[in-house]
């Protein structure tokens, strides 16, 4: 390895070549403040546009200062972090910034975690010398996200997850000099746009110019009607993050606590999406052997690849950009979808309960699940099968808003029926989980012999887009995930070329799955919590006794007394659903 | 040009285009048609003489005269005058203002005396449009020279000899350029020409390609050579049709003669150049925002390193050099690098095109060796200060750039002295100001262009200049205070220092030369409230003097928002409430009785 030798603050330091100035003074615990760049380490993501100046360092011979996200070390490099030339830059640029931010940090959303008001508390800023004119935008709401641009700070990070990550390509730099800001092409609203509301956008946003749109109101109104019967369901996801915003180390597993505040929140019933996961696992899963075994059989009218479609914001992208593929995505709803179909029908048939007094409430890691439940497909005589889907950092909200001592909650369970699941349900929550999942079921119904190991370890990581083969008893099964709809996209256009030779496809838009959702609890960069949640997704299968979708008694009771079989036309009335083409 | 014994040659620069010249080549043509003289006499459509003050411009050959401010309708004169009878119309000749002189032989004019022109050598003495007029000129014999006589090392090595700089603005020298891009190694390379000229009143690069348009493709064949690329590009703003226009004819004119394209001369190297327009963003001048606009994306700078001779269109090695500095590479070629390196001062050789504009009397397009003193171009070429006003300070380097006094008259032009006077070269630009001209409204005007232009990537430009000219505008109201020009200083240094291109690294230029030199006028505005040019309508105030004014009512009458009442013959009165500083009552009054304080 090629090592060089520099000073950062009169320390001595010896770096690997090619990095940055940034890297190396952190590899010696010095943390030069940054603002726009970001970086997911072990998912290539990285924004790195050089634009914000607040990490700007002095390097002797230099003529003016140095972005130290941008600038490579060269040897002999003498660097001063804290020169009071560099501290009265990097104050003056925040207060520039500052100067054109609305001052009402004490109303925001993003209050408390904002890394803008992180940086003027960091940098001690107690005075904005610079005062004038604040350049306004006109705020856009969209069924999952808003967008209040006045707060933008030309970072790009949300342009670089959309464009770069993405592929999405929504959102980019208009306008130019104090006028720029990042805006969908014409300054239209994301309704109208391609956006495909996965969020991403606002999980990097730093600071309260995008946010998701808050539903935690109408949620208490649901809560605090007599009348109505408040059903919650929280997908896996939640349980391995929701921790976070109580202070408690990432990855932390909160299901018994999670359970035990949705309770005392109120809902009537408190049950898992899980549930549902498993049931999402017979339809699709059933759906995928009926494909695979017609496609071996020869026929000609049977497509393959299989793409998963728990994704609502991986559906939009696919309706948007590739609607001419709309037949290969496997046709079963997601999980919050069959859980809010199963809840209105059987769950309320059995408790006795009208459909319009039934009020379901989902908690997701995820943006995009609020426009989807709002799809028409997904209601009954305008009643939404799904009413309000509220993101974790809500829920967080919510339970604080109650008084709430989350830390000091007992574990508790899940109610019966539709709070039961497997290890299998659970995993859904990261990528690879769902794929997985199937496997699992899909093996054993496929061979009718029980599996030897439910671990799958081929199928799990980080790479964006993995491959594995899994042998069905001398079938080679091969098998696709990708995570990002970037990596999303090039799986697709391999399909179209007739290139792929994949079986099975699992997508997930966020990088991660939904572990690293657009609802989850900001990770700041810092791709350890990702990894952190995963792992913790992967413990809680573990510890579970059941462990595939099939062996839940309560979904194998659910086709006993309601469904008959998976696939059967009562399912597919309830369980499935059809794409549209969205050029 | 052999077969006639006469030559006209009009003036065909945007300039003078707009002044009808090309309606004078047609009546020229027409006379000459009308008067039989077309086996004798040839109009040629040139590209710009430089001296636009005094266009549109016809020159005849032999004998040099040099016609000014010709009329279509002068047409006939000249040539039953000039051409049949031989008598050269003597109304239509320069007069020298100062010996009130007659010139007829452009040679012997202030404007020219002191010029050398090496860039602009063909412009207003060849058509652009047609290739066998450039080559008679030497044209295409650098390239057929390197081509088979030198190894792209050694055209390196000669460019690097001549100490030729770039003369975009950053004064990069070009032969290390074109070596860092040889070494850089790739299957593909590319050379780009930046004529994205955008400086306030600059069209040094606009004249070389319509004047001369086979110098560029020239040179960027050179360049192709000496790096080992087979593609070049013109990235040129959409504003400048003409140009566009010329640039075209002449690629496919390049492209007959197999100057371009395969196999050129025989020699096996393959060359050809694309056009790729701009839509006018200055910073596009910025050569990794150029390169960015080329590629379809938004047109805003990146870091660098990679500096694009590593790293540059569609990522691949490109040398980006602009108009002016590819216009002398033939020169070079043909008369060596040790004529060139002699013509300047020790660390910047040859020439400079500079546009003169402002309050001097000879506006128009001027190349100088390096070393010329500000003096010399300002009042000898220039011709001094109109209508006799003092000269108040000399603006160089456009946005970017600084405003000299005159102390620094006799600074010799060169690159690092102009970086040591507080100002820079840049493109070209040179905008002069008289003792009418309020050097905070400059520095406001050029910050209005910097904060229009400015990409907004980076947080200190797009903000930083906003803020500055903010102040700036607070000043000239009459609304700022003292601490206001320590506190625009101390922003302005941030911004130079954290800017992310050199677009943000030089806007505060302006501001800050002017603080330096001019600091008298900003504490007369924050102190006094008072402009002392007269120019910030904010702090100026129409009063009547009553001892003077006779009652006439004219101001009454003229008053376009009804601030002045007053009784006929007596005194009359102006409302400073109502009074919006218009000055017409000040230039209507024949008794001086409105006073400008």
């Amino acid at each position: 390895m090629d090592t060089i030798q520099l000073t950062i603050d009169n320390k001595p330091v010896v770096v690997k070549k090619g990095i940055t100035i940034l890297d190396a003074a952190s590899s010696v615990g010095i943390h030069i403040p940054t603002l726009c760049h970001m970086k997911l380490d072990d998912l290539n993501i990285e924004n790195r546009p050089g634009g914000c100046r607040i990490c700007v360092v002095e390097v002797e011979g230099r003529r003016n200062l140095a972005p130290a996200c941008c600038t490579e070390v060269a040897d002999g490099m003498v660097i001063n972090s804290h020169s009071i030339r560099v501290i009265n830059a990097r104050q003056t640029v925040l207060e520039l910034i500052l100067s054109d931010h609305p001052a009402d940090c004490l109303i925001c959303a993003k209050s408390g975690k904002c890394e803008l008001q992180d940086m003027a508390h960091h940098l001690g800023i107690r005075e904005i010398h610079y005062k004038g004119e604040q350049s306004t935008y006109r705020e856009d709401t969209s069924p999952a996200i808003i967008r209040d641009v006045d707060k933008c700070i030309m970072c790009r990070r949300c342009e670089m997850m959309c464009n770069e990550v993405q592929t999405v390509g929504v959102l980019s730099a208009i306008n130019r000099g104090f006028n720029a800001v990042v805006s969908p092409a014409f300054e239209m609203n994301l309704d109208h746009s391609v956006c495909t509301y996965c969020g991403q956008c606002v999980a990097v946003c730093p600071t309260g110019a995008l946010t998701e749109v808050d539903q935690t109101a109408q949620v208490v109104r649901a809560l605090s009607d007599p009348t109505k019967t408040v059903v919650v369901q929280t997908a896996p996801a939640v349980r391995a993050a929701l921790g976070e915003e109580f202070d408690m180390e990432p990855g932390t597993l909160v299901t018994g606590k999670l359970a035990a505040s949705l309770r005392r929140l109120g809902f009537n019933y408190v049950f898992d999406t899980d549930f549902a996961a498993d049931l999402t696992i017979m339809e699709e899963g059933t759906e995928m052997l009926n494909r695979l075994s017609r496609f071996l059989e020869g026929d000609k009218n049977v497509k393959l690849p299989i793409l998963t479609s728990c994704c609502p914001a991986w559906v939009k992208f696919f309706e948007h950009q590739f609607p001419q593929l709309n037949d290969i995505p496997s046709t079963a709803r997601s999980p919050q979808q069959m859980f809010g179909s199963i809840a209105k029908t059987y769950f309320a048939e059995k408790m006795g309960i009208d459909r319009e007094d039934l009020v379901v409430v989902s908690i997701m890691p995820c943006v995009a699940k609020k426009y989807e439940c709002g799809r028409d497909e997904f209601k009954v005589n305008e009643n939404p099968d799904v009413d309000y889907a509220i993101t974790t950092r809500e829920l967080a909200g919510l339970i604080k808003l109650a008084n709430i001592d989350f830390n000091k909650l007992p574990n508790e369970d899940f109610d019966l029926p539709l709070g039961e699941s497997t290890g299998a349900g659970v995993i859904f929550g990261t990528t690879g989980g769902v794929i997985e999942a199937a496997v699992r079921t899909a093996y054993e119904l496929y061979t009718k012999k029980p599996l030897q190991k439910l671990d799958f370890h081929e199928l799990r990581g980080m790479e964006g887009i993995r491959h594995a083969t899994i042998d069905f008893a001398g079938f080679p099964l091969k098998i696709g995930i990708a995570h990002g709809l970037g990596n999303a996209r090039k799986l697709l256009e391999k399909i179209e070329s007739g290139e792929s030779e994949f079986h099975a496809i699992e997508i997930m838009s966020c990088p991660g799955g939904c572990i690293g959702g657009g609802g989850q609890p900001y990770h700041h960069g810092n791709a350890e919590i990702l990894k952190k949640r995963q792992m913790a997704l992967y413990q809680e299968d573990s510890n579970k006794t059941i462990r595939k979708s099939h062996e839940n008694p309560y979904i194998i009771q659910l086709y006993e007394e309601f469904l008959g079989k998976p696939m059967s036309e009562k399912a597919h009335h309830l369980l499935h659903t059809e794409y549209f083409d969205r050029t | 040009m052999t077969d006639y014994k006469m030559h006209l040659l009009v003036c065909g620069g945007t300039g003078c285009k707009a002044a009808d010249s090309d309606e004078i080549r047609n009546s020229l043509k027409y006379w000459i048609e009308q008067t039989g003289m077309e086996d004798d006499a040839q109009v040629v459509f040139t590209g710009c003489f430089g001296f636009c003050e005094k266009g549109p411009i016809v020159k005849v050959l032999p004998g040099n005269t040099f016609y000014v401010g010709v009329q279509p309708g002068d047409a006939e004169e000249i040539v039953k005058e000039h051409l049949v009878k031989g008598r050269p119309v003597q109304r239509l000749l320069y007069t020298d203002p100062v010996t009130k002189e007659e010139i007829s032989d452009s040679k012997g004019m202030e404007f020219y005396k002191k010029q050398m022109r090496i860039a602009l050598r063909n412009c207003g003495f060849i058509n652009p449009e047609n290739i066998e007029e450039y080559i008679s000129r030497d044209g295409y014999m650098a390239l057929g020279k390197c081509l088979t006589e030198l190894s792209p090392q050694e055209v390196i090595s000669e460019i690097k000899e001549s100490g030729l700089r770039g003369r975009g603005g950053g004064g990069f020298p070009t032969g290390l350029k074109w070596e860092i891009t040889n070494k850089s190694e790739a299957d593909q390379k590319y050379v780009v020409c930046n004529a994205d000229e955008g400086d306030p009143g600059a069209f040094m690069d606009r004249s070389i390609l319509e004047g001369d348009p086979h110098s560029i493709i020239e040179a960027m064949a050179i360049c192709g050579y000496c790096i080992g690329a087979d593609k070049g590009l013109v990235y040129i703003r959409a504003e400048y049709p003409l140009a566009i226009e010329r640039l075209k004819i002449a690629l496919n004119q390049a492209r007959e003669y197999g100057l371009l394209g395969e196999d050129i001369l025989g020699t096996g190297f393959n060359f050809d150049i694309s056009i790729r327009l701009g839509a006018g963003a200055f910073v596009c001048g910025e050569e990794t925002a150029l390169i960015h606009s080329m590629e379809g994306l938004r047109g805003e700078p990146t870091f660098k390193p990679p500096f694009p001779s590593v790293s540059g269109y569609l990522g691949k090695p490109t040398n980006v050099n602009n108009v002016e500095t590819f216009a002398n590479v033939p020169v070079i070629i043909n008369k060596g690098a040790n004529w060139f390196n002699k013509i300047g001062t020790e660390k910047s050789k040859g020439t400079k095109v500079f546009a003169l504009a402002g309050k001097i009397n000879n506006i128009g397009l001027i190349e100088v060796p390096m070393g010329t003193t500000l003096r010399e171009v300002i009042y000898d070429i220039g011709g001094g200060i109109k209508d006799g006003k003092e000269f108040k300070s000399v603006q160089t380097g456009g946005p970017s750039g600084g405003c000299l006094t005159k102390d620094f008259l006799d600074t010799p032009i060169d690159y690092d002295n102009l970086i040591a006077a507080g100002s820079m070269m840049g493109s070209g630009g040179m905008i002069v100001m008289d003792e009418d001209d309020c050097m905070v409204s400059i520095a406001k005007f050029y910050l209005e262009f910097t904060l229009e232009e400015s990409c907004g990537k980076c947080s200190p430009c797009r903000i930083g200049n906003k803020r500055l000219h903010e102040m700036l505008d607070k000043i000239t109201k009459g609304e700022g205070e003292e601490k206001d020009i320590e506190r625009l200083k101390m922003l302005s240094h941030v911004i130079k220092d954290t800017s992310l291109c050199g677009l943000g690294q030089s806007s505060p230029n302006p501001v800050l030369s002017t603080i330096a030199n001019f600091e008298d006028e900003y504490l007369a505005h924050v102190n006094e409230k008072k402009c002392p040019s007269g120019q910030c309508k904010d702090l100026l105030k129409y009063e009547v003097v009553e001892d003077l004014c006779t009652g006439c009512t004219l101001c009454f009458r003229n008053c376009p928002v009804g601030a002045i009442t007053g009784e006929r013959r007596q005194p009359h009165y102006i409302d400073q409430s109502i009074c919006i500083k218009c000055g017409v009552c000040y230039w209507k009054c024949k008794f001086n009785a409105i006073k400008l304080s």
